[in-house]
């Protein structure tokens, strides 16, 4: 579903991506861990299509995207959602799902109409905020959602984009406990329907989702695997988990 | 019924009734002011469409008030007197001229954004002046007003009057479908969270050009209402003071709602006309009450109506 | 069209570009490093100018004037961002616009009060009148050539502080990264009074020196600014290299279009066509320019991000 080869981004002197290597099979989950400044969410930017990286290639679906910018990777099937929230404050949870599902539905150039009471968008979205959990909550404005709501609501709206591909850049962060275990439980529930890059700092979720593991240290992959070969690794130990939990 | 319709019924009211009242009682001059301010309405309200919905700050937008008077000046200076083709002439002129200032300036963003469309018109500012031929920087008189076939006489102040008042209702309206279509939402979703917007499959530039597009045509409109308001032409029309002034009548007013940009003309007109009263040096006291109002006074009139 | 008219004009093109510059210089710096749109940096220009004819008038001297110039305007510009501008930053560019737009309002109006709406006659002391022969044969106004020997003097002296100076390398720290020059510790409100007043005395310095040159009134100041806008476009937000690029590129280029490109379009085509076109379009050409520059570089030439 997704090739990355030889990706390589650098700040002046400092190599972000380093020729990075990594694929995503069809319904497979691939996590990517990596201590903070290991350049993952350099990674997460350029697959996502906000950054460009000065060399290698991105293949998704087949195609090559590696210049294409977010929007067309996102119509193409390509969700992400942040590390650091991003929605619409300014609108109800119940817009926000309709905008993508509305961003989905073709082009928006309908001058008349008004796209609040139009049921194609809706309908669908209440399904999504029903599906993540927040069924009830579909008239609430986001600005007065709780920050545990919010991670649930760009799920739903990366939902929403009927993705064959989704970036999920930690989805836990700022999650308490019994809302992480909510949220991986709900994870869980998407494996296998969905091909999934998931970048994350919460061990527990990465080895109950994934169905592979690659760890980022300076920008480079030094090992990619499946979660017990990388548990056991003695140099990803030495390089990351012994710094972790 | 919502507080909004109720609001626009009793302007629709008010407004209607005026020319007759203002008749009764000897003073038509109001009758002059008012239509003056639903024409700068129409202005204020195009430019709601691109800065209070959109976010985009065009520092730009009297540009369109002054091709569009040009436009009717122009074509009546060669014999063309007839509305039927005036007016189309500046709308599209206006929206080729959005559409291509467009096309540059909304490619970058912030800081860059309002000096470029300051920029630009002030380049049609400076074209203005330098057209001799039609007065360079005094301006010139119309030929005529535009004409209907007869339907309509511009000439006469009530019937002019009542053309402005159901084009402003007109542009309202319009506006109003607009924001709360798909093209709407994109729009506002696209002010609210860029990143947001993008991620999820929608390309701000060709949403927000076309948002401009239709903001500069409207702007035109108002700009052929102005030039048979006071039958004059000037490239004062396009300066920057007057871009000021509409972008006020939007903030004044409350950006992003229907009322707001005929509240905010509304505001200013009247503003003036008392400072005018008491003093000639009235900028002198209205720069500062600008300054305090936006500092202080950020929500605008329309919070107050919830309209 | 001669050569030692071109070369005139040349000279009249830098001339103007330097005194574009140093507006630009001090406003990239306010915009790049403060985040502040300061619509009221022409009126500093203005009063720079009205303050130094004043102090003229008032005292015979001309020294005394440009002082008055140049101090008055350093104290109104502190004044104008303690007052005024302190509640702006961090707030958004919309109420930054509408906040100094109210400025222009009240200045310009001010100034008419205080000296009419008319302009003001300035003089020059008998050393800075007369003409000096250039090479190429004609004349060329004293004043003009000081006005651009001190702008580039004026550049020098930027280019020193900015590049070899602590406060310099402050200065292209928060340009490029704000937030990271206030996390070191530095004190930012210190560093954007000091820039603000930067600015502040470069556009007095500017006003001051265009009295003999240009039209001395009301307004002065937004004509000027909306060009150097277009300088700040074409050179970059932030840096003081591409001010000075775009400053002597936009001098230059509106210069010489205003002179010869009439003459130039009456070679091609009719007379009459180009005594009408002509002006339009060289009222219009330095814009063109900035929109070619934009196409190609929508951040400027020299970005500083």
């Amino acid at each position: 579903m997704l090739e990355v080869r030889g990706l390589t981004k650098s700040y002046g002197a400092l190599r972000a991506s380093d020729g990075i290597d990594f694929e995503v099979r069809e319904g497979e989950t691939h996590a990517v861990i990596g201590s903070n400044g290991a350049g993952k969410t350099t990674f997460i930017s350029q697959l996502a299509g906000d950054l460009r990286p000065d060399a290698g290639r991105i293949v998704f679906a087949g195609e090559d995207v590696t210049q294409l910018r977010a929007p067309r990777r996102a119509r193409m099937g390509l969700a992400r959602s942040f590390q650091i929230t991003s929605v619409y404050n300014e609108f109800s949870a119940l817009d926000n799902v309709a905008l993508a599902v509305q961003a989905r539905s073709g082009h928006s150039f309908r001058f008349w109409r008004d796209a609040r009471r139009d049921p194609k968008l809706r309908e669908p979205a209440h399904r999504l905020l029903d599906e993540v959990g927040l069924g009830a909550r579909a008239a609430v404005l986001a600005a007065n959602m709780s920050h545990g709501e919010h991670r649930q609501l760009e799920v739903a709206m990366a939902l929403a984009l009927e993705p064959r591909l989704l970036l999920l850049d930690e989805p836990m962060a700022g999650m308490g406990a019994e809302e992480s275990q909510r949220m991986i439980g709900f994870l869980r529930t998407l494996k296998g329907r969905y091909s999934i890059v998931l970048v994350e700092h919460d061990m527990d979720a990465v080895f109950r989702l994934a169905d592979r593991i690659s760890v980022l240290v300076y920008g480079r992959v030094i090992a990619t695997g499946a979660p017990e070969a990388i548990r056991a690794s003695a140099e990803v130990r030495a390089a990351y988990l012994g710094e972790e939990s | 019924m919502t507080r909004g319709a109720l609001f626009w019924i009793v302007v629709t009211i008010v407004l209607a009734a005026l020319p007759p009242v203002a008749s009764a009682l000897g003073q038509p001059f109001y009758i002059d002011l008012a239509r003056r301010m639903m024409i700068l309405a129409i202005a204020a309200t195009s430019l709601n469409l691109i800065l209070g919905y959109g976010g985009m700050v065009s520092f730009g937008h009297a540009a369109y008030l002054g091709l569009g008077a040009y436009a009717v000046g122009i074509l009546g200076f060669y014999g063309v007197t007839s509305g039927w083709a005036q007016w189309p002439v500046a709308i599209v002129a206006c929206a080729v001229a959005a559409a291509a200032i467009g096309a540059v300036s909304i490619r970058t963003s912030g800081i860059y954004f309002i000096m470029i469309t300051l920029a630009f018109t002030q380049m049609l500012y400076y074209l203005g002046i330098s057209l001799e031929l039609f007065g360079g920087d005094d301006g010139m008189r119309l030929r005529s007003r535009s004409t209907f076939s007869g339907l309509l006489d511009l000439g006469n102040a009530v019937s002019f009057y009542y053309l402005c008042l159901a084009l402003m209702l007109l542009a309202v309206y319009v506006t109003y479908r607009i924001v709360n279509s798909r093209f709407g939402m994109v729009l506002r979703a696209t002010k609210s969270n860029e990143a947001r917007s993008r991620a999820i499959g929608f390309s701000p530039y060709r949403y927000r050009l076309t948002a401009f597009v239709i903001a500069g045509a409207m702007c035109g409109l108002a700009g052929a209402l102005y030039a048979n308001h006071t039958n004059y032409i000037t490239p004062g029309l396009a300066s920057w003071v007057q871009s000021g002034d509409l972008m006020f009548m939007v903030i004044l007013g409350g950006m992003a709602s229907t009322a707001g940009p005929l509240l905010g003309a509304f505001a200013l007109l009247i503003a003036e006309e008392i400072l005018k009263g008491w003093t000639e040096h009235w900028q002198v006291i209205l720069g500062p009450l600008l300054v305090l109002s936006v500092i202080f006074f950020k929500r605008g009139l329309a919070g107050i109506f919830h309209a | 069209m001669t050569w030692a008219l071109v070369f005139e004009q040349l000279l009249n093109g830098l001339q103007y570009g330097v005194m574009l510059f140093l507006m630009a210089a001090g406003l990239t710096l306010v915009l790049g490093i403060m985040n502040l749109v300061n619509l009221a940096h022409g009126s500093l220009y203005m009063v720079g100018a009205y303050l130094a004819v004043a102090g003229t008038q008032a005292t015979g001297s001309y020294a005394a004037g440009v002082a008055l110039g140049f101090a008055g305007t350093l104290v109104v510009g502190m004044a104008m961002e303690l007052v005024a501008l302190r509640p702006l930053y961090g707030r958004d560019h919309l109420d930054q616009v509408l906040v100094t737009f109210g400025l222009i309002l009240f200045f310009n109006e001010l100034i008419a009060i205080i000296w009419g709406r008319g302009s003001l006659y300035t003089s020059l002391p008998t050393w800075l009148q007369g003409h000096v022969n250039l090479f190429t044969g004609s004349r060329y106004p004293v004043y003009r050539l000081v006005v651009l020997a001190v702008g580039l003097a004026v550049a020098a002296l930027l280019w020193y502080v900015v590049t070899r100076t602590r406060l310099g390398m402050l200065i292209r720290a928060g340009a490029t990264n704000r937030t990271m020059v206030a996390a070191l510790g530095i004190n930012i409100r210190l560093l954007y009074t000091v820039v603000f007043g930067f600015g502040a005395a470069l556009a007095g310095l500017a006003g001051l020196m265009a009295g003999p040159i240009y039209a001395v009134q009301p307004g002065m100041g937004e004509l000027i600014l909306i060009q150097v806008f277009v300088v700040i476009v074409i050179g970059g937000i932030g840096s003081i290299r591409g001010a000075l690029v775009g400053a002597i590129i936009v001098g230059v280029v509106d210069t010489l279009g205003r002179a010869f490109l009439r003459p130039l379009l009456a070679t091609m085509i009719s007379a009459p066509a180009a005594e009408a076109a002509g002006p339009a379009l060289a009222s219009m050409l330095i814009y063109l320019l900035m929109a070619v520059v934009l196409a190609a570089r929508p951040a400027g030439l020299f970005q500083s991000r």
